[in-house]
């Protein structure tokens, strides 16, 4: 059996005396598109960053694609693994182009390679060619997104970790970009761990949801099965999207 | 006017590329320096404050002082060296004016480079390593061009002081746009001042546009302004370095001077009789009193005029008045014993210290001699040079007499005459062979108790020139060719405020017979 695209094992993280991760342990198999929630400081983040290290873990084990993680230095691990940033994080002294191309060139690959990845990404996150040579600060925030979910993907990667990506979008864009992103990860089979606090997008582009409160994991399975989850919890989490989505079409329905 | 202007004109290539070849390796040394700093810096919290600490620290001592201290530290450190290896360095000129400016332009790059990089966004940083940047090629690749705006201010701040202390090099020996405002300052050559302040102000602004289109290119991530910015500069640095390249080449002789005008004009002629020996001729002017006769056995210097009463005071640090031809004689033995150093001979004149009045002040108070000043001291104000007061003739004459000055003031020796005249001072320690003292008719004191030094100008000659014959066969007439009334007027032409004659006029006029 093919061993799992990502493997956490007893994870603790302290920061001083609060334990951010505590002890937790999650498997997510090749293909697979997962969303972390829960609430604020509950870990999601935190966990999310120990997958490629941005965040060093008191104890547990990372394995990604059945290596140990910490068998290699943390660029070089990094490099392997895409990751889409909350806040964007595009580099603003560079030009669209340049940022796409910034892991390629790191693992050196040749002008040629990167000029026609450059090129492709550009159409697979669906932004005209022209944008290549534009600064981050002349893009509107939803195509800053797109250039980012392509730097992600540049290098090629098997994994792709998103940290709340489309948070500071408008729902329009928000949404289109869900959809895209979702279609991307079918046609590139990644394995994708998003986090996110919108339910409603969690439902709506993952295969499985994992729930974490002060640091524990307290529920995960398919959107479905979490509905009719034993912890009242849980379940009224599941239940926030459609009742809002209820009220909406009554508010809605009201006014037509 | 119009002349003095030419002449400053035509010196300006060498001191605008002495200038420019200071400033400049001093920047490039300080940026190489405080760049790898300010990122250390940036990293530990522990290591910023010392660091910004000890550089605002240097920043306190002045200027002229940070100079100063060097050449000594130098000095020391080249004697070392030159027991250990066989040989050592020359601790005068740009070696002390490279490491003090060096240590002046740190603070601005440090300040702004540690303020810079931290300044970069978290978030930004936190890309960096999660794109798989190793913590160098974030540093090189984000952090630094993000930083650089930023930095590029502190270059600027950095430059505009380092091209400015830069006039301050000229006391310790190393040419510059400085020369113009010491000597001028000396010979109250008010048009050569201006002109070095110009020349200087000209510079730094003209580097600070340059340095600003730099950063503008960085701030605007426009990389033709950042281009055309640092092409400016490299164009002009080659400029003003250019001259250099032809008056590089090695001098066969050094002679020194001090900071004041009989110096320079003494200088001028030995290397005039120099030249027309057909010998190839570099001065070192302005040097501090000290700093000559070291320079001199050191071999920095080859030939200088000092005063005997100044060389056994400091040098052998005699405080006995054996009397003018005992201390000459001895001063010739002392010195070749110790030093290796030759006393060529007395030019024939004494520059020593003496106490001047105006005539009638000095009538109408009955003082002819320093005993009856003494008398009258307590409703007296005493103007004096920069250095006398903490000189031991100062000491051996106040031991001898006992003065009680109602107030003792300190000039620099231009402003002590025009401190006499204005009536800020009532006597002033004024030099015998200044031609003011004829020229203002002032009076000067006897010394009945004989407690004032002989100072019969000296030349001496470096220890390795010792026994160089055309060196002594050109500079040897001129031991007893000069009487203290021609040296005055010789003075007097080049310090009076009308008519001016420069130093190396002066020089021409007291060869003629």
């Amino acid at each position: 059996m093919a061993s799992p695209a990502i493997a956490l094992t007893d994870i603790v993280k302290r920061y001083g005396a609060r334990a951010a991760l505590d002890g937790v342990s999650l498997t997510v198999p090749a293909g697979q598109f997962v969303a972390l929630v829960g609430a604020s400081g509950s870990g999601k983040t935190t966990l999310l960053k120990t997958i490629n290290r941005l965040v060093a873990p008191e104890s547990g084990r990372i394995a990604i694609q059945g290596d140990d993680a910490a068998g290699q230095p943390a660029p070089q691990l990094r490099r392997g693994i895409g990751y889409v940033f909350q806040e964007i994080g595009l580099f603003p002294h560079l030009t669209v182009a340049e940022n796409i191309a910034i892991t390629p060139k790191l693992l050196a690959w040749d002008a040629a390679r990167i000029a026609r990845r450059v090129t492709d990404l550009l159409g697979l996150v669906d932004l005209p060619a022209e944008m290549a040579g534009r600064r981050p600060a002349e893009l509107s925030g939803g195509q800053r997104q797109r250039v980012g979910v392509a730097r992600a993907l540049a290098a090629e990667p098997r994994v792709l970790l998103m940290d709340e990506p489309f948070g500071a979008l408008d729902p329009v864009t928000r949404e289109a970009l869900g959809r895209d992103v979702r279609a991307l990860h079918e046609r590139l089979s990644l394995t994708t761990v998003m986090v996110t606090h919108d339910m409603a997008e969690a439902v709506l582009l993952a295969d499985r949801i994992v729930v974490m409160k002060t640091g524990r994991l307290i529920a995960h399975g398919t959107p479905a099965e979490l509905a009719h989850d034993a912890d009242p919890e849980v379940a009224a989490l599941m239940d926030a999207p459609r009742r809002q989505a209820e009220r909406l079409r009554a508010k809605l329905g009201e006014g037509a | 006017m119009n002349e003095r202007l030419a002449a400053a004109w035509t010196l300006l290539p060498d001191y605008l590329g002495w200038h420019v070849l200071l400033s400049a390796s001093a920047l490039v040394l300080g940026l190489a320096i405080s760049l790898p700093l300010a990122v250390a810096a940036s990293r530990s919290p522990r290591l910023r404050w010392p660091v910004l600490a000890l550089a605002g620290l240097i920043q306190t001592i002045p200027s002229l002082a940070l100079l100063a201290l060097f050449y000594p530290l130098l000095l020391a450190l080249s004697t070392l060296l030159k027991g250990v290896l066989g040989h050592g360095f020359s601790a005068l000129g740009f070696l002390p004016s490279l490491l003090a400016l060096t240590l002046y332009s740190m603070l601005p790059i440090l300040r702004t480079a540690t303020a810079g990089i931290l300044g970069v966004d978290p978030a930004v940083r936190e890309a960096a390593d999660g794109v798989g940047m190793t913590p160098g090629q974030r540093l090189v690749q984000v952090e630094l061009p993000l930083a650089m705006p930023v930095i590029m201010a502190g270059v600027r701040t950095a430059a505009v002081w380092t091209i400015g202390a830069a006039t301050l090099s000229t006391p310790v020996g190393q040419t510059s746009l400085g020369n113009y405002i010491f000597a001028g300052l000396q010979t109250e050559n008010w048009v050569s001042v201006l002109f070095g302040c110009a020349a200087s102000a000209a510079l730094a602004l003209l580097v600070d546009q340059l340095l600003g289109l730099i950063e503008l290119g960085a701030a605007r991530r426009n990389r033709a302004l950042t281009l055309v910015g640092a092409a400016g500069l490299a164009v002009g640095v080659v400029l003003a370095l250019l001259p250099l390249v032809k008056i590089g080449q090695p001098a066969s002789y050094v002679v020194g001077a001090k900071n004041f005008s009989e110096q320079y004009i003494l200088a001028e002629l030995m290397a005039d009789r120099l030249e027309k020996a057909g010998a190839h001729v570099a001065r070192k002017e302005d040097l501090g009193s000290a700093v000559a006769y070291r320079a001199l056995a050191a071999g920095e210097i080859d030939a200088y005029v000092d005063y005997s009463g100044t060389l056994w005071a400091n040098v052998l640090n005699r405080k006995d008045n054996p009397g003018r031809a005992a201390v000459l004689a001895g001063l010739t033995s002392e010195l070749k014993k110790r030093d290796g150093v030759r006393v060529l001979g007395s030019l024939g004149f004494e520059n020593a210290y003496a106490f001047a009045m105006k005539p009638e002040r000095a009538r109408a108070l009955g003082v002819a001699s320093l005993a009856d000043l003494a008398r009258q001291a307590p409703g007296l104000t005493l103007g004096s040079d920069l250095e006398f007061l903490s000189r031991p003739e100062w000491k051996a004459v106040d031991g001898a007499y006992g003065f009680r000055f109602k107030a003792q003031r300190s000039f620099q020796p231009t402003f002590m005459y025009r401190a006499l005249a204005g009536g800020e001072a009532d006597v002033i320690s004024a030099f015998s062979s200044d031609g003011r003292i004829s020229a203002d008719r002032l009076v000067v004191l006897t010394d009945p108790k004989g407690a004032l030094p002989p100072y019969d100008a000296v030349i001496l000659i470096s220890p390795k020139r010792a026994d160089d014959a055309r060196l002594i066969e050109a500079l040897k007439p001129l031991v007893g060719s000069i009487g203290v009334e021609a040296m005055r007027a010789a003075n007097f032409s080049v310090d009076r405020d009308r008519d001016k004659l420069s130093p190396g006029q002066a020089a021409r006029a007291l060869a003629k017979p």
